[in-house]
């Protein structure tokens, strides 16, 4: 056998070529390798690179600001380009608030149409409804600002607040008269912009859980219900937080809905009914025409702020998902 | 592959050497930027320049006054445009090497939405300061009653809508009421964006414009052309002779004859013309500026601009109208082509000093 195939092979072998020669042909090929090594390595460093320009421009033009006003800028409350006076405390809560009420809302929602979509719903209606949701994130934000100043303003102020304000006028998140343009109607703006990603992000980890985990909560004796909520979500518990942060920073960010319906007031406000302003939103708004350097600088120096912002908001859902996987190891070796 | 690729550079370098030759046999171009307002206005004058003037290209970039400001400044453009005048600061960063020309007129009205009046309210300077300072906070206010007798104005919120992006429609609207209230004057002060005591804030004349008309009880205020655009209706405003005037595209022209009426004819232009003297003035009104230097260094490109504006000055005022842009009153035009012949290169003066249009 190995002699046949041997001398079967041996005249379409090319003729023997010397030590040197296939030294130098070894060579030039890892010269080729050599490039594409130093190619993708470029590549590589570029996004990093960017991002510390990014982070050292913002600095830079940022300086006049941050010589001017110091750490005090974070905590105050000023807003008057006339006499050069400012602080970013409005729009640090608006940035904040607005996108925490829009996770309240979306994450729940979100999930909900996962697990539905996973688990729950009839094979016919998944893709279409995935689909649908997905397009969600198509729609061009100034479209959801139009909708949100012609249908949600006043949807929210002329039929369900003269609803809801028996109950809930009281309390102090629901205080003060409501005109419209608010943190809450920007945060419904921003829930159903989120929602998608959230979506289909934690769909795509639900349909990744191993059959054996869902069949194996059902030989227990589970309900379907018992399933999904004690075997299903915490073994995608990782991934379903990473799916949240997504749609997070994309709230932290978003311009152009935002400061359609927000009011842009700068003061920080508690009640949801009331006008407030966002990072990204004042930027968009001012740059045009700040005209003075410390106007310009305070805009950098927000923007410096939005950028630390959205990495230790990464930096927290890193160390969650970190601590989250270490618990579900531990809990699987327990079971 | 790789021969393609030569190949298609080959004809792309040959393209560009070509349209950089028939560029370098005639076509000047000369590039300004800034005020949003009067894009239009600019953008249809470098069409018609280039119409009459086949080798001149006017690019006019709508970046806003305050990066229109900042272009000029660095030098990066030919000339600069601004809704609010250069500072004495950003006067000295340029070495006080600029012109101010007005090239037209804008106003700004006051806008409202109250559920059941239909009748055209009222306005003084006063009571609009005192709305927007938060002083006066009903529509049945007796300061607003008393201007608007025979008008049944309910006892309504008054909620306040202004501009959320910072625009040379709120440096006017500013302008006005500090000179009509000594305490808008000490606390807010005029700017292109201020420290609003009161109100919501919308992008744009839009942005305003909604707020108004989806909030019942809301008064805002948007730019002449905006409202004649969008055929938003507004409230008469008190001039300085007592009467209520209902905003136009005359009774804005009349504002700047007023103003100009008594000026020194050594003006440098940054003046403020609302609140102007004359019976049929429109009291909240004001000039948008072209910026150009003094003193130039390109004898060609600065015959170009200057002939540019000399035309725009002239001609280009037929335009106004039709764009709901009020055009400049025959006195201001004349201080301006004085301007216009004292630019110099090297010394030696652009226009000749009979020069009256080519």
């Amino acid at each position: 056998m190995t002699d046949l195939s041997a001398t079967a092979l041996e005249p379409e072998v090319a003729p023997r070529s010397t030590a040197e020669e296939r030294w130098r042909a070894l060579q030039t090929v890892s010269r080729g390798d050599a490039v594409y090594r130093l190619v993708l390595t470029v590549f590589a460093l570029f996004l990093p690179l960017l991002l510390l320009a990014i982070a050292g421009d913002l600095v830079v033009g940022a300086w006049p600001a941050i010589a001017k006003f110091g750490p005090s800028f974070l905590v105050r409350s000023i807003w008057d380009p006339v006499n050069d006076q400012f602080g970013a405390l409005p729009l640090i809560v608006g940035t904040l608030y607005s996108s925490f009420v829009a996770l309240l809302i979306a994450v729940p929602l979100s999930l909900g149409t996962a697990i539905f979509l996973t688990e729950f719903a009839p094979r016919w209606l998944r893709t279409p409804v995935a689909t649908m949701v997905e397009l969600l994130a198509a729609v061009p934000s100034v479209i959801y600002g139009l909708w949100g100043i012609f249908v949600l303003i006043p949807l929210l102020r002329d039929h369900l607040w003269p609803i809801a304000r028996p109950v809930l006028g009281h309390l102090p998140l629901f205080s003060g008269v409501f005109y419209g343009p608010s943190v809450l109607a920007a945060g419904v703006i921003l829930a159903i912009m989120i929602l998608p990603y959230i979506a289909a992000v934690s769909r795509e980890i639900l349909l990744a859980v191993p059959a054996a985990q869902r069949e194996a909560g059902l030989a227990l004796g589970g309900t379907r219900w018992e399933t999904v909520w004690r075997v299903i979500l915490p073994y995608g518990r990782a991934g379903i937080i990473g799916a949240v942060v997504l749609g997070l920073g994309r709230a932290l960010g978003e311009t152009m809905a935002v400061t359609m319906v927000i009011g842009n007031r700068h003061e920080v406000a508690l009640s949801l009914l009331q006008p407030g302003y966002t990072i990204a939103s004042a930027i968009a708004n001012e740059f045009a025409e700040a005209t003075s350097g410390v106007h310009r600088g305070t805009l950098f120096l927000i923007g410096l702020v939005l950028f630390l912002i959205t990495v230790l908001v990464n930096a927290l859902a890193r160390f969650l998902v970190w601590r989250v996987a270490r618990g579900s190891s531990v809990g699987s070796t327990a079971l | 592959m790789t021969k393609r690729i030569i190949g298609l550079l080959a004809v792309a370098a040959g393209t560009a050497c070509f349209a950089g030759q028939a560029r370098a046999q005639g076509t000047t171009s000369l590039t300004g930027s800034g005020s949003t307002f009067a894009y239009p206005l600019y953008s249809k004058w470098g069409l018609e320049y280039h119409r009459l003037h086949a080798d001149v290209e006017v690019n006019y970039q709508a970046n806003g006054s305050g990066a229109g400001i900042q272009q000029f400044t660095n030098r990066i453009t030919d000339f600069g445009a601004t809704d609010g005048p250069m500072t004495d600061a950003q006067i000295a960063a340029v070495s006080g090497n600029v012109i101010h020309l007005p090239t037209a007129l804008g106003a700004v009205m006051p806008t409202y939405n109250i559920p059941g009046v239909t009748a055209q309210l009222k306005f003084t300077g006063e009571v609009l300061a005192g709305i927007y300072l938060g002083q006066i906070t009903k529509w049945n206010d007796s300061r607003i009653t008393a201007l608007n007798p025979g008008v049944a104005l309910p006892d309504q919120d008054i909620v306040v809508a202004h501009r959320s992006d910072g625009s040379g429609t709120t440096y006017i609207w500013s302008d006005y009421l500090s000179k009509m209230s000594p305490e808008w004057a000490q606390r807010v002060g005029k700017g292109t964006s201020i420290n609003w005591p009161v109100g919501l804030g919308g992008p744009g004349n839009p942005g305003v414009a909604n707020i108004v008309k989806q909030t019942p009880g809301a008064i805002g205020y948007v730019e002449l052309i905006y409202a004649i655009q969008n055929h938003i209706s507004y409230g008469l405003v008190q001039n300085s002779a007592g009467r209520f005037i209902n905003a136009s595209l005359e009774t804005t022209t009349n504002a700047a004859a007023g103003a100009v009426a008594h000026l020194d004819p050594n003006t440098d232009f940054r003046l403020s013309i609302t609140n102007p003297d004359g019976a049929d003035a429109y009291p909240i009104a004001s000039f948008t500026w072209i910026l150009v230097p003094k003193t130039m260094t390109d004898m060609a490109k600065a015959q170009e601009l200057v002939h540019y504006l000399w035309w725009a000055l002239h001609d280009g005022q037929k335009y106004c109208n039709d764009l709901a842009y009020a055009p400049l009153p025959r006195r201001v035009v004349q201080l301006e082509e004085e301007r216009l012949k004292s630019i110099t290169v090297d010394g030696k003066p652009v226009l000749p000093s009979n020069y009256r249009g080519r």
